[in-house]
């Protein structure tokens, strides 16, 4: 089975942005010296003068959107996951925060593909470390539909926001009738032996492997989780008493991710076997990204025989 | 209320620097923690500021139009509440809540609780990067405000202040000033001589250097000379690009046990030591203590 192809998560950030620029004089992007990775280019094409290069300094950058945000601006950061989430991780925390401005933080470049970077570009902590932060919005979009409307709705939605994007991966799960929501988590695919929850761009990647176990018999609801945080523990708890059964999957460390907020809440809602595939406490390798995929046990091939080897131990 | 207090005579600003200071002491002893040297130091910067520089209304908090005010030394939050509520953006009792339960007077200043406040900070360097972001953000939607940052010395340590000074140099921002509380101490610094004497976080001469080489006009002056203060800060709010006031200051000034000495950058007076400051002062009687500490 071949996923249809939409458009990459990066190009639809930009657009989106400069059609929210247009519309709204309060929207800007700030850069870190990598808007023709980012694509914030494209929004430095068309909106010149709302976009500010703040070189290869992403401490000042994160204090600058602050100061923006609360002169009444509505600034994006443009910058790889693993620089705006680590290295910028104090003026996010005091400046962004605590106060609750609204300054949208774009990882781009999350997860385990980053275009054969190797470790120091990798992040698979972000989720972890962001919904850990008080008042984050958290938010992984799985493709060009969700993503386009997760930014508007970033936009708009007061308060800071963590966006989770990454380079490649362009899937199709949603049509044009699809409306993303803040906090919620929604059903992609109808089943009764097994629950699978993802979110991002790894979403599509389980109905691939979803599809897959079909014809080895075992029918799997999946959980498309986009906002980590609020987290929509109503639709995970349900999930799970439908099925009895939860595997949570993510391009992102098993440790205090999806993962972790699934297992936080449904200790509490809806006690489950919970069984966490996603990449082990490390920190990963360059190389390319079919093979990195394959041997970190996220590709859709991958992902369905862990499965099926999770259910077959009971 | 008026939104500017131009008029303000030097002498007045002066007086205001004393209060300031009593309040300082006053506060921290009643607290029970705080930080004292540092707001001596700058308490004539904050006199400056808040009673003729600032365009600011006590009385409209939020007006759009007013000048930023960021204290990037948050630790130095006292001298910044003594001055606002001296200047009337809340009741001078109110100090008394300083680093209480439920205050909005927070031990490092947030803004989400104390209106007038225009930015939190505590982690230091962090500051002065929100205030260029404030100024970046008045030029970009054609606002005339001036955005103040009040740096400590030993806050120049952080890099990221330096990663701010680069950008407000290649924007040519000409509505920042940056003002180093230059005390001459950090809480700890280098050893000097003895490990009781600490070495000044930059030799004499050397911040001025270090600002004009990241493009910035430098002006260095005394930092308890009023009007050399008030001066330097309104010729740089007219200045062509961004300013960097280097303010020469003694930390604890005003009080002679704790001028120069590194331990009272947070150590906590006992009311003996409390009395000799306020007489010091020249208000033994303080301001807090006429409405019964």
């Amino acid at each position: 089975m071949t996923a249809a192809v939409g458009k990459a998560l990066r190009n639809v950030w930009a657009e989106t942005l400069i059609e929210l620029a247009a519309e709204d004089p309060r929207v800007v992007v700030l850069d870190g010296d990598l808007a023709n990775s980012t694509k914030a280019d494209l929004f430095e094409q068309a909106h010149p003068e709302r976009f500010f290069q703040m070189g290869i300094a992403e401490q000042n950058m994160l204090g600058a959107a602050a100061g923006m945000a609360a002169v009444g601006m509505i600034p994006w950061i443009s910058t790889f996951a693993a620089f705006a989430v680590s290295r910028a991780l104090d003026p996010i925390r005091v400046l962004i925060a605590q106060p609750g401005l609204n300054v949208n933080v774009t990882g781009a470049y999350s997860g385990l593909l980053a275009g054969k970077t190797g470790k120091t570009h990798l992040s698979f902590d972000d989720l972890a470390v962001m919904r850990a932060l008080g008042k984050m919005t958290v938010v992984a979009p799985g493709d060009e539909t969700e993503t386009r409307q997760a930014v508007r709705a970033l936009t708009f939605d007061e308060g800071p926001s963590y966006l989770r994007l990454t380079r490649e991966g362009s899937p199709v799960i949603f049509d044009d009738a699809y409306r993303f929501r803040i906090g919620r988590a929604v059903t992609v695919r109808e089943g009764g032996d097994v629950t699978l929850i993802s979110t991002g761009v790894q979403t599509a990647r389980v109905l691939e492997a979803a599809g897959t176990l079909e014809g080895a018999g075992i029918d799997c609801l999946v959980l498309h989780v986009p906002t980590i945080k609020p987290f929509d523990t109503d639709a995970v708890a349900e999930a799970a008493a439908r099925t009895g059964r939860v595997i949570t999957v993510e391009e992102h460390s098993i440790v205090a991710g999806l993962g972790g907020a699934v297992a936080e809440t449904l200790g509490a809602l809806h006690p489950t076997r919970i069984d966490r595939i996603g990449l082990p406490d490390g920190f990963g390798e360059s190389g390319p990204d079919d093979a990195l995929l394959d041997k970190y046990g996220l590709s859709p091939q991958r992902v369905a025989d862990a499965i099926e080897g999770l259910l077959q131990r009971g | 209320m008026t939104d500017t207090s131009a008029e303000t005579p030097i002498a007045e600003l002066e007086e205001m620097g004393r209060q300031i200071r009593v309040l300082v002491l006053e506060a921290v002893a009643h607290a029970g923690a705080g930080h004292i040297g540092g707001p001596l130091s700058a308490a004539d910067i904050l006199a400056a500021l808040y009673f003729r520089v600032l365009r600011i209304r006590p009385d409209e908090p939020d007006w759009e139009d007013r000048d930023r005010f960021v204290l990037s030394k948050g630790h130095c939050a006292i001298g910044l509440y003594a001055a606002m509520a001296r200047r009337g953006f809340f009741p001078i009792e109110e100090l008394k809540t300083f680093d209480a339960i439920d205050s909005r007077l927070q031990g490092h200043p947030d803004m989400s609780v104390l209106p007038g406040l225009d930015m939190s900070s505590g982690s230091l360097g962090l500051g002065f990067s929100a205030a260029l972001g404030m100024a970046m953000g008045a030029r970009a939607m054609g606002r005339s405000y001036t955005t103040f940052a009040l740096l400590g010395d030993g806050e120049c340590n952080e890099g990221i202040v330096w990663e701010g000074a680069h950008v407000a140099r290649r924007f040519g921002l000409d509505n920042l000033v940056a003002i180093i509380d230059h005390n001459r101490l950090q809480q700890f610094g280098w050893r000097g001589a003895t490990p009781a004497e600490r070495t000044s976080p930059y030799e004499a001469g050397e911040l001025a250097s270090r600002w004009a080489a990241f493009g910035w006009q430098v002006e260095e002056i005394d930092g308890h000379d009023m009007k050399a203060v008030v001066d330097a800060l309104e010729d740089a709010r007219d200045a062509s690009g961004p300013v960097a006031v280097v303010a020469l200051t003694t930390k604890g000034r005003g009080v002679s046990f704790m001028e120069g000495s590194y331990p009272w950058h947070s150590q906590v007076p006992d009311p003996v030591e409390l009395r000799q400051a306020l007489e010091e002062l020249g208000m033994p009687d303080g301001i807090l203590g006429r409405s019964g500490r």
